[in-house]
């Protein structure tokens, strides 16, 4: 009952491993991807309160935990859903496509259920390299040989920040003489004065940052994000950074709160972080690209809670990323509708788009101005309430300069919507969009603003998560 | 808590900021145009006489906030709901909601295009407005502050001039990069104050001074860009040129008067020290800000520029009134801000028919159309003259009263006895380029263009024009009332003033000689 979800997800994979033996039609291969994974995600939410320690306390399963699989089997439904043609990926390998990117799921759950250090190694190499492997798998017309590139960084920057992580592990291990992290908590308390204990924190986090896209182990985004299958890419924009969260969260917590110099290196992450996203996406063109540095930008916003190491921050960077990935897969809605053979779309496609389908320039500018950090939708509560409480722990500097940097951003998002909403049409065509995506449009911008105007029920949620790994 | 008077019952001012939103939700499912106009006039006229009520409730011998209501919102960090009136804001608030169904009116024709997304812009822009001059809780002032962006934004960008593109990404950069300082000044209120957002509990605190002047610096940038201050002013003009009639209406008569609104409400009260610190280059910028709008105004040949520049000008007085930190001049103040409000929005509806007409704002299209349209150029001639300020008119009282006070500033406390002499020449060039504008519309030159086909207003034109020009008459030959509204607050807020601060302002009025 406790493996309950990770189970149903090796199934899942087994289902589309079958099916790749098979010649199956890509409709089919994609209706049987929406249920099963409308099944997992009511498997995770039935598995929310369930507890328990697991392979010798190597897995726990707690609140924190199903919270994050819950949102992790959300996200996938939701890419799923408006992934709906999948053009960009050859028909002949679509089911190995889902078989991977199943795979990369399960390991992404397991990554949070982790608590100790090989355990943590082996879930996120098993969906890293999954990932890996999905980047390639788009056809040559849609990436103009673009996704050989992206694949290939993708896994060479992979490797490397995981080399990092594992030094930062065997100090760790030489430091405490364990892999069990509540153990290891208390080992580094004691010895937290001496460098060693603050090289291997922050390279065991770095192997995060990577996931998260965070300044400096970012240098993949862009490619990725352009080379990538539009549904890949919105994939890998949402679903992996929710894990990566979660895995911070955990291994920040065993920062004593008495040593500054994690938090200078954080505090300085943070601000590279989003002072690099956000001038780097003042001059792109292509959408994916921006929104690529834009999440540069924004994984700098989410440290900047993790970094006041107290609970009120790590439940508002939860929450922060929470709302982050709502407002990034509304984002991704838009590209993938807009994208008809699956192509990289520009910025300029979007031209005329609130005459050639309304509601989806709707859904774009809404979640642009969230990811600007404009009221009233949840990307200002967000960043708000994560100011605040790093204020309250006397970071002043960054505070000011976080707000500066949403000034900066302001003007990227904002030609964008200016170039839905305030040109003509010329002569592009209507977008047909199908009624599922109309309806997820319509979710999508209904969750961004709720969760904006009324954060309280959603902040509760995220501090009875995180007090439970407190 | 006992600055507030609970509300207890009908809960008018939250029917007054969620109404206008309510309307926009309904408007998503309303197919026909025209549907869509009465539905907007409609629910903006039901918030005007609904707003009617808060008069009749309100009680002007009380200095505290009225008709509050309080919820909680964010609990866990103290963030609330609560609004309230008082005599600062209740003007604004009638203001806001008695100009509404006039720009309503005044885009029945005007819009053709997207009414619907132009109908809701409006209605959310209404939303926000209201509440902010309502707001007592930081949060919510500054959610709806920055909210009101986004509509704004839609309304230049869609519906604009030519270079609405520039103008609209210029506007919502400037406020937005204004306003981002002011969010970490909202921060260290908070952790000042005992994790608290509420306003009227951050008011009259000894903060250090040095604190005082830095928040005060963040208070200035986002209200003197959205006043807009001299030397901040380059957003407004290009904004108004390109904002369509309702949009300039909205931008002169209700946004503007935020920026003063945000001086009286918070830099005041909040950093009493740092503003008396500041007060004289402030007092310098007004002045500049009056002459530069005026000559500026009397250079242009785009009507709706020479208004801009004469917005730039008039604020400057109601600034300058606010800094003289005295009855006569904060007073005069308030009142400037809803004269200008009528005033200037009334001035742009003129453009604006004209401009349906001749589809030019050049003034060299317009003239000599007084032979053809004696209704328009009369209602234009009353506008014009309360403008400048002619006696009998709104702008006359307000002007009067603020000029009174910085006379008052200078001789009585003998500081910079050059101000009230400085503010003369904005009046007198104000006269010069309202006149200007009028004669070449009514009469021209000999070398007009042929108006002869032109039409005169039609009944829904005048009926937008004539509530206007009732409020010019009233406020110009019978004030009392509405300054009668405001005297409770605005004594109560100088008496705090001098009561916490008498030392200081001695001390800094010697710095200053």
């Amino acid at each position: 009952m406790l493996f309950l979800p990770e189970l149903t997800l090796l199934g899942v994979g087994l289902v589309f491993f079958f099916l790749s033996l098979g010649e199956p039609s890509s409709a089919k291969v994609k209706n049987v991807a929406i249920s099963l994974s409308v099944f997992v995600v009511f498997v995770t939410l039935v598995c929310l309160k369930s507890e328990g320690e697991l392979f010798y306390r190597a897995y726990r399963v707690d609140f924190f935990s199903q919270l994050f699989k819950f949102l992790i089997a959300l996200a996938t439904l939701i890419v799923l859903i408006f992934s709906d043609q999948l053009t960009s990926v050859k028909e002949k390998v679509q089911a190995e496509y889902y078989l991977f990117l199943f795979a990369a799921v399960l390991g992404l759950m397991m990554l949070v259920s982790s608590v100790e250090l090989l355990a943590i190694f082996v879930s996120l190499e098993l969906s890293s390299f999954s990932v890996y492997i999905m980047v390639p798998m788009r056809n040559k017309t849609s990436g103009a040989g673009s996704q050989v590139e992206a694949g290939i960084k993708y896994l060479l920057f992979g490797v490397m920040a995981t080399g990092f992580m594992l030094f930062g592990m065997s100090y760790i291990f030489g430091l405490t003489g364990s892999t069990q992290l509540l153990v290891i908590a208390e080992k580094l308390n004691l010895t937290f004065a001496q460098p060693a204990a603050v090289v291997a924190i922050v390279l065991v986090l770095a192997g995060f940052f990577y996931k998260l896209a965070l300044f400096p182990l970012h240098f993949w985004v862009p490619d990725v994000y352009e080379g990538a299958a539009n549904e890949t890419t919105a994939f890998i924009a949402a679903v992996p950074k929710l894990a990566a969260v979660a895995l911070l969260i955990r291994i920040v917590t065993l920062i004593n709160a008495e040593t500054n110099a994690i938090v200078n290196i954080l505090v300085i992450c943070a601000l590279l972080s989003m002072f690099y996203g956000n001038l780097s996406a003042l001059v792109q063109k292509d959408a994916k690209r921006l929104l690529g540095f834009s999440g540069i930008s924004h994984a700098g916003f989410v440290l900047v809670g993790l970094l006041t190491l107290e609970s009120t921050g790590y439940a508002t960077a939860m929450y922060y990323i929470i709302g982050y990935v709502f407002m990034n897969l509304a984002c991704f809605l838009v590209i993938c509708s807009v994208s008809d053979k699956g192509q990289n779309v520009a910025i300029e496609d979007f031209t005329g788009l609130h005459k050639r389908a309304p509601l989806l320039a709707l859904t774009l500018t809404v979640g642009l101005f969230a990811l600007a950090g404009i009221p009233p939708f949840v990307g200002f509560s967000g960043k708000f309430l994560l100011l605040l409480g790093a204020f309250k722990q006397g970071h002043i500097l960054l505070v000011i300069l976080a707000a500066l940097n949403t000034a900066i951003a302001i003007y990227y998002y904002l030609s964008i919507v200016r170039v839905t909403f305030c040109t003509d049409s010329e002569d592009r065509g209507t977008i047909v969009s199908s009624r599922k995506n109309n309806i997820l449009s319509v979710l999508l911008i209904v969750i961004i603003i709720v969760m904006g105007v009324v954060p309280s029920k959603f902040i509760e949620l995220t501090t009875t998560a995180v007090q439970v790994v407190m | 808590m006992d600055q507030l008077l609970m509300n207890s019952g009908f809960p008018i001012l939250s029917v007054l900021i969620f109404l206008p939103l309510a309307g926009a939700l309904m408007l998503l499912f309303v197919k026909s145009e025209q549907l869509c106009r009465y539905l907007t006039l409609v629910v903006t006229s039901l918030v005007a006489l609904l707003s009617l009520r808060l008069i009749a409730g309100f009680d002007i011998t009380s200095a505290k906030f009225q008709f509050v209501e309080q919820h909680s919102w964010i609990a866990a960090f103290n963030i609330n709901y609560v609004v309230g009136v008082d005599g600062i804001s209740i003007l604004l608030i009638l203001l806001t909601t008695l100009i509404m169904p006039l720009c309503v009116l005044a885009s029945w024709s005007y819009i053709k295009t997207r009414v619907q997304t132009f109908m809701a812009c409006l209605l959310i822009m209404e939303t926000a407005m209201v509440g902010v001059f309502m707001a007592l809780d930081f949060v919510l002032f500054y959610i709806l502050w920055e909210a009101m962006l986004i509509p704004m934004y839609l309304l230049i960008g869609i519906w604009g001039g030519p270079r609405k593109v520039y103008a609209s990404i210029k506007f919502f950069l400037y406020t937005l990069a204004g306003s981002i300082l002011l969010l970490v000044g909202i921060i260290w209120l908070y952790v000042t104050n005992n994790y608290s957002f509420f306003i009227p509990g951050m008011m009259w605190q000894d903060y250090p001074v040095t604190a005082q002047v830095y928040l005060f610096l963040a208070f200035f940038l986002a209200f003197a860009i959205k006043v807009p201050m001299f030397p901040f002013h380059t957003w407004l003009p290009a904004a108004h040129v390109e904002a369509p009639t309702a949009g300039s209406v909205i931008l002169a008569s209700i946004l503007l008067k935020m920026g003063t609104y945000g001086f009286l409400r918070f830099a005041l009260p909040i950093t009493p020290e740092a503003t008396i610190i500041l007060m004289p280059y402030v007092l310098w910028l007004s002045i500049a800000g009056i002459i530069y709008g005026g000559f500026t105004a009397l250079a242009q040949s785009d009507m709706k520029k020479l208004i801009a520049y004469s917005s730039v000008g008039h604020m400057g007085f109601v600034t300058l009134g606010i800094f003289v930190l005295n009855i006569r001049g904060i007073e005069g103040a308030i009142l400037q801000m809803v004269n200008h409000g009528i005033t200037t929005g009334a001035l742009f509806l003129c453009v604006g028919m004209i401009y349906e007409r001749t589809h030019s704002r050049e003034l060299r299209s317009a003239t000599g159309v007084g032979k053809y349209m004696p209704i328009y150029i009369t209602f234009l001639a009353f506008f014009s003259l309360s403008s400048f300020g002619f006696p009998g008119t709104n702008s006359f009282v307000g002007e009067f009263m603020i000029i009174a006070g910085a006379f008052e500033f200078s001789t009585v406390l003998d500081k910079f006895p050059y101000l009230a002499l400085a503010s003369i020449p904005g009046a007198v060039l104000a006269a010069a380029y309202m006149l200007r504008m009028l004669q070449k519309i009514i009469w021209g030159g000999t070398d007009n263009p042929d108006q002869s086909w032109i039409t005169d207003l039609n009944s829904r034109e005048i009926v937008v024009l004539a509530p206007f020009l009732f409020f010019v008459l009233w406020i110009g030959l019978g004030p009392q009332p509405f300054i009668d509204l405001m005297h409770a607050s605005v004594t109560q807020l100088l008496q705090h003033f001098d009561a916490h601060h008498a030392q200081s302002v001695a001390a800094a009025g010697s710095l200053f000689q």
